[in-house]
């Protein structure tokens, strides 16, 4: 039993050294701290929305920012603070959802064509390059157009376009690890070819990954709230930042706080996500050992 | 003779490895055949690019990029070259292992040492975790770690580059293995440490009746670990014997040139021999003897006639066709030294 809490102490004190080092960076700090609230407000936007955010209230329409609303009201009365709220909860989704299969599923192909190269690393070649051809934006519009709006169909068509960039990075990773000798090393110990991806090289290529998934995430905000914009992602009435910008796009001159107050959050919240990146990039870089 | 009584695990036949287009490839090794016995280190020496750790390589099975590996790799009388992949890792690993030069890139930074160690065991023994951890405590002990329990949940960055060589050595141990291709493990290490290493790896092969493949480009490493020495270049065999054969009564032209650039016993300031030349390209070699363009006796039918092995005494084969002229050039100045 001793030996086991010895064999785990090690580690944890390493985890509380980079801990430590982390949050001895000011800008690190700032990006946990706004992660941390947009986090919260995305959890329980019901404790801190003042209003009804679908709530219309016709005696107050397009108010000035004023103590009661502090944001103002749009053009149906309903509060701009609470509705900006509630869309955190969309948009922190849309970070993690359109991100996360595209990064599960880069990382495993990225990895197996990494490895083996030969002819998959030739036809997956052809594939990225048939992919990255088109604008980014242009393809996924086009896909959501033949899908249909809404956000799983975002989604979908967020993914089928973004695994190849993480599949491109994983996949140059993975061949730099390949080149050292604890690669051989497994080899030549009779390793399986999975325990050697996914033991040995994948936990040494995935630091730059991780990076790339959080600025990832603030550019998938960033293209969420566009395609909210544009009327292919979340609907109305539904609260989405992207969503209230385009509903304020017509005031912009008698209201123009139902447009700034929601482009203020995407820009604090994708702020936060490339500080945090930002620093782990700093912190995960080898150091010359 | 001692190897004549031990029974041989490796028999290497008529290896040849090739790379590159069926029409034009490119010989990496051509003809290479020599046996191992149970117990016994055989030193395999050469210049870089003579073919001696693609040799160790095809053993394994391991060629990257993918070359072609033709001829008889007999081990315990069983073929490995037709074996696919699948059970050639059964057999690397558990019956064959091999460290590395570069003991700095060749353990996973990420994991503990005491991890890398017990992950051998699970791959090829049944020991459960407990066992695995007091066999990792053992192994560390054997090659010589101090403290080796204290220093089973380090990394790999927390050891000194010789320390890093003996954690590679306790790994490759891990599953008991019959044969340890050893490729130039000590060439990263200073001289004192080289030494350690070499002592350590001598001092298995004997407790624990492995047989050792030493490849290194260093005589000295050779004459002081290695029950046998074959010699290469350009891809073939040279020379291959017994140490003292080999070291101490030298016959191929290469060997002797080889032998001859060991500063010893010189004066001060003495320039020292060097083989005039540089190794010939995989795709420049002469049908006949790979070293005939810088080797100071070569006749005229040397470049064109392939030398065999032939039998000298008892326990050396060389393959020359100038043998006595390879003596009268060095015999006297390796006479004066």
């Amino acid at each position: 039993m001793t030996a086991l809490t010895q064999s785990h102490s090690p580690t944890r004190g390493r985890i509380a050294a980079f801990l430590a080092r982390a949050f001895s960076r000011p800008s690190f700090v700032v990006g946990v701290v706004i992660l941390g609230l947009s986090l919260s407000l995305a959890l329980f936007p019901q404790v801190f929305a003042p209003y009804d955010p679908l709530a219309f209230d016709l005696q107050a329409i397009q108010q000035r920012p004023s103590l009661a609303h502090p944001f103002g009201t749009d053009n149906f009365g309903r509060d701009v603070l609470s509705r900006v709220i509630w869309a955190y909860r969309v948009d922190m989704q849309m970070a993690f959802f359109a991100t996360i299969f595209a990064l599960l599923i880069g990382i495993t192909v990225g990895a197996f064509v990494g490895y083996y190269g030969g002819i998959a690393d030739v036809i997956f070649g052809r594939c990225v390059d048939a992919i990255i051809t088109f604008p980014f934006l242009v393809l996924v519009i086009a896909i959501v157009a033949v899908l249909g709006p809404g956000l799983v169909n975002m989604y979908v068509a967020i993914t089928a376009v973004n695994w190849v960039y993480y599949a491109r990075l994983t996949r140059a990773e993975i061949m730099a690890q390949k080149a050292n000798d604890y690669a051989a090393a497994g080899l030549v110990l009779g390793y399986s070819d999975r325990r050697i991806i996914f033991r040995h090289l994948l936990p040494n290529a995935i630091s730059p990954i991780l990076v790339y998934w959080m600025t990832d995430m603030a550019l998938a905000i960033l293209l969420g709230s566009s395609l909210g914009y544009l009327g292919l992602g979340a609907q109305p009435p539904a609260a989405e930042w992207g969503v209230l910008i385009a509903e304020g796009r017509n005031f912009l001159m008698t209201a123009w706080w139902m447009s700034l107050m929601p482009g203020i959050a995407i820009v604090l919240t994708g702020l936060g996500f490339s500080l945090v990146g930002d620093a782990l990039a700093d912190l995960l870089r080898p150091k010359g050992r | 003779m001692a190897t004549q009584e031990k029974p041989v695990v490796l028999d290497v036949r008529h290896l040849r490895t090739e790379f590159g287009t069926r029409e034009r490839p490119l010989v990496a090794v051509d003809d290479v055949s020599f046996q191992v016995a149970a117990g016994e280190i055989l030193g395999l020496v050469g210049e870089s690019g003579s073919g001696k750790s693609i040799t160790l390589r095809s053993i394994l099975g391991i060629i990257r990029p993918r070359g072609r590996v033709a001829g008889e790799i007999l081990w315990n009388g069983q073929d490995l070259v037709p074996l696919s992949e699948a059970q050639l890792r059964r057999i690397r690993g558990r019956e064959i292992a091999m460290i590395f030069q570069e003991p700095m890139s060749s353990l996973n930074p990420l994991l503990t040492v005491g991890l890398q160690i017990s992950e051998n065991l699970v791959a090829h023994t049944d020991l459960d975790a407990r066992q695995r951890r007091a066999r990792a405590i053992e192994l560390l002990d054997l090659v010589g770690i101090p403290a080796a329990r204290n220093r089973l949940d380090d990394f790999p960055h927390e050891f000194s580059g010789g320390m890093r060589q003996r954690v590679m050595i306790a790994i490759a141990l891990a599953s008991n293995p019959k044969l340890l291709l050893a490729d130039e493990p000590t060439t990263a290490l200073d001289v004192t440490i080289q030494d350690q290493i070499l002592r350590l790896i001598q001092s298995l092969s004997r407790d624990l009746g492995m047989a050792v493949i030493l490849v290194t480009h260093d005589m000295g490493v050779v004459a002081e670990t290695c029950d046998r020495v074959a010699v290469m270049y350009g891809g073939r065999l040279c020379e291959i014997g017994s140490t003292a054969d080999v070291i101490g009564d030298a016959r191929h032209p290469y060997s002797l040139g080889l032998l001859r650039s060991i500063p010893r016993d010189v004066a001060p300031r003495t320039p020292l021999y060097s083989i005039p030349g540089a190794p010939p390209a995989l795709n420049a070699l002469p049908p006949g003897c790979a070293f005939s363009a810088r080797c100071p006796v070569a006749g005229r039918e040397c470049p064109d006639l392939r030398p065999k092995l032939e039998a000298i005494g008892t326990s050396r084969l060389v393959a020359c066709h100038h043998l006595e002229d390879a003596q009268a050039h060095f015999g006297p100045r390796e006479a004066a030294q």
